[in-house]
């Protein structure tokens, strides 16, 4: 894990006195909220329907045990005892009072943690596969490379007005969690000849107008990454149309110009700045990789693992579903669902989050995750472990078996917290996880995505979800469209329309007609709902939600 | 004939605490909906919310709202309104939790 040096500490203190002194004069009335507006954005402050809301980046999702705790103590002292875990490896909190931010911020920068360009027409928190470092798939751990990005892009003078905001994603493996291909930039480490290097990918993003991102370089060279980057922000930075800000992301620049375009461009520009990359950002990745040494694995018995998986049918179900491969031998990476049946998605409370930070320190190397499908993780548990694990948080109400199935769903805090919204989610997500579970279904449904947005923003991922639901207003009533067939992998799809939206109390009926069409209508239980979906199209799950139609449409 | 003026109300946040506020007719804050000003006429709802925009020292973002008149004062006529008044529909946080 990167621990600050001097100069981290002394740059976050600066910036948080900075701040600090912003709020007073606005407190103060020396500044207007027009002149404090950008200034709060830049340190993750918003102003949401009911309070502000502060949202802290965990920087590619990665965070200690020590961390944790402190995210737990900001929610109890400063907030309302819970955190919202969101879909870009943040966390908000929905209740802070301005006075009292200042000290937040001081309190998350004894942990390393902070605000900054969690918000605003900047880079982003860099967001990362949540199994990184661990996964057996992974060729190697893309969270040094996040972390130089992020010293790279923090506070950068090029960057702090950018067109439009700007989100980086990065994986080291080839099977894609983290979204890469809808977000301005994607990073995926891909070999040549035994060579690592990186697929990068320009102008993918949802909202909007979604847009798959494209190739822009098959293969770059890992000591050119910070140089291609930077003219890849650059040319955007003169490209990007400032006129409209629905036409401000990079995915339209790109559309605009044309990809060959914007790659002449950025190979330009690339040549320009190369030669002033002289080797230091190499230097300090090299210091950075120390940081992420891997933990040091032990090998011991997997009988404990082995009798419970065998006796105990509860924790047979838990490891089935929220256990995936680890690289090495004898662990597992555990996901820890933060989506009770009926609980709201990404949210734990500060207790939660003092157990899971205990686990991780007892069991788990002292390393906790934080997916962007908004669930919590920790990578590193020696199956001996497990069956202690699963107890601990079975008692503190997180071990729900649910990952990757219909109730581990998607949610943005949508018209229940966000100025943006246009209607619901959260509560959408509640009674579908609810009526699945009553109707004990979820593990026959198998692997299954829904992902809820409560406005076209779309940071609830509904157009890669396999089922996608977004919420909008049609004439001052919540109306929800329903998209089938998304996809977030490395082959990524964006899910298509299936018809007319459905009012808020028909949309768990809606959803129950999908599903029992495609258990009607699948080969066998092994084949997932998305791979029903690109077998028979549309036009089934069309015929049963829409029967009027259908019927005129056969008359 | 122009269309008929929907009544509204001036709503905001408050600066230090953030949540909901509504412009009374004695140019002050309240939390309650049901103490706000109404206003019936547009020429006086803009110079209202001149007049509302100018404390910038207690408020953020002040704006007209529609209302309808109601058995205790005026109601929302869109649910985002609503949801304004009331707080969050997943906790019981919010004003429902602490108005009323």
């Amino acid at each position: 894990m990167y621990r600050y040096n001097d100069f981290d500490d002394a740059f976050l203190a600066q910036r948080n006195a900075q701040f600090r002194a912003q709020v007073e004069r606005r407190i103060s009335g020396a500044l207007t909220e027009d002149e404090f507006k950008p200034l709060r954005l830049m340190n993750g402050l918003y102003l949401q329907l009911h309070a502000y809301m502060l949202r802290v980046a965990i920087p590619y999702g990665t965070l200690s045990s020590d961390q944790m705790r402190q995210l737990a103590l900001v929610a109890d002292k400063w907030d309302k005892g819970y955190g919202h875990f969101t879909t870009r490896q943040n966390i908000q909190y929905n209740w802070p009072k301005l006075p009292d931010v200042p000290d937040i911020l001081d309190s998350l920068a004894e942990v390393n943690l902070h605000a900054i360009q969690t918000s605003g027409n900047t880079i982003r928190n860099v967001t990362a596969d949540h199994f990184a470092g661990a996964a057996a798939d992974e060729i190697a751990d893309p969270r040094p490379v996040a972390e130089l990005i992020r010293q790279w892009s923090t506070d950068h003078p090029e960057f702090q007005f950018l067109p439009r905001k700007f989100k980086i994603a990065i994986t080291g493996s080839p099977n894609d969690r983290a979204v890469t291909r809808a977000h301005d930039i994607g990073l995926r480490m891909v070999e040549r000849d035994g060579v690592a290097g990186y697929e990068v990918i320009v102008g993918g993003g949802l909202g909007r107008t979604p847009v798959v991102g494209k190739v822009i370089n098959e293969f770059l060279p890992q000591a050119d990454l910070l140089p291609y980057l930077e003219a890849i922000v650059s040319v955007y930075n003169t490209l990007g149309r400032r006129d409209n800000k629905y036409k401000a992301r990079i995915k339209i620049t790109v559309n605009e110009n044309g990809l060959d375009e914007v790659r002449a461009r950025v190979e330009e520009r690339f040549a320009a700045i190369r030669p002033l990359f002289a080797g230091v950002d190499q230097e300090m990745l090299k210091s950075i990789e120390a940081h992420f040494a891997a933990p040091e694995f032990v090998s011991k018995d997997v009988a404990p693992y082995d009798q419970a998986y065998a006796n105990d049918p509860v924790f047979r179900a838990w490891a089935d579903t929220n256990l995936s491969a680890h690289k090495a031998d004898g662990y597992a990476i555990a996901s820890i669902s933060i989506k009770a049946h009926g609980q709201t998605p990404g949210d734990a409370t500060s207790d939660q989050m003092r157990v899971m930070a205990d686990l991780a320190e007892k069991y788990g190397h002292g390393e906790l995750r934080i997916s962007h499908e908004q669930n919590v993780i920790l990578p590193h548990v020696h199956k001996a472990d497990l069956p202690r694990v699963h107890a601990a948080l079975k008692e503190a109400g997180l071990a729900t078996a649910n990952i990757g199935l219909i109730s581990d769903i998607i949610a943005c805090p949508g018209m229940d917290y966000c100025a943006l919204a246009t209607a619901r989610s959260i509560p959408v997500a509640q009674e579908i996880a609810e009526r699945f579970e009553e109707l004990k279904l979820e593990h026959e449904i198998g692997p299954l995505k829904i992902k809820i947005s409560g406005c076209i923003n779309a940071c609830g991922h509904h157009h890669v979800g396999h089922i996608g639901i977004l919420g909008l207003d049609r004439a001052g009533v919540e109306n929800y469209q329903i998209t089938l067939g998304g996809d977030g992998t490395e082959d990524a799809v964006i899910g298509q329309r299936v018809g007319p939206g459905f009012a808020y109390d028909q949309v768990v009926t809606a959803i129950e007609t999908i599903i029992t069409t495609y258990l009607a209508q699948r080969e066998d239980e092994n084949e997932t709902f998305l791979d029903a979906y690109r077998r028979l199209g549309p036009d089934p799950f069309k015929a049963a939600l829409y029967p009027e139609a259908a019927k005129k449409n056969a008359a | 004939m122009p269309r008929p003026f929907t009544p509204k109300v001036i709503t905001a946040n408050a600066l230090l605490e953030g949540d909901v506020v509504y412009f009374t007719a004695q140019d002050s804050w309240s939390r309650e909906m049901c103490e706000a000003e109404v206003l019936e006429d547009q020429a006086h709802a803009e110079v209202r919310l001149i007049e509302a925009s100018r404390q910038q020292d207690v408020i953020v973002g002040a704006y007209l709202a529609d209302v309808k008149p109601g058995e205790q004062g005026p109601e929302p006529t869109h649910f985002r309104e609503d949801f304004r008044r009331t707080g969050p529909s997943n906790y019981f946080h919010g004003k429902q939790a602490e108005v009323h």
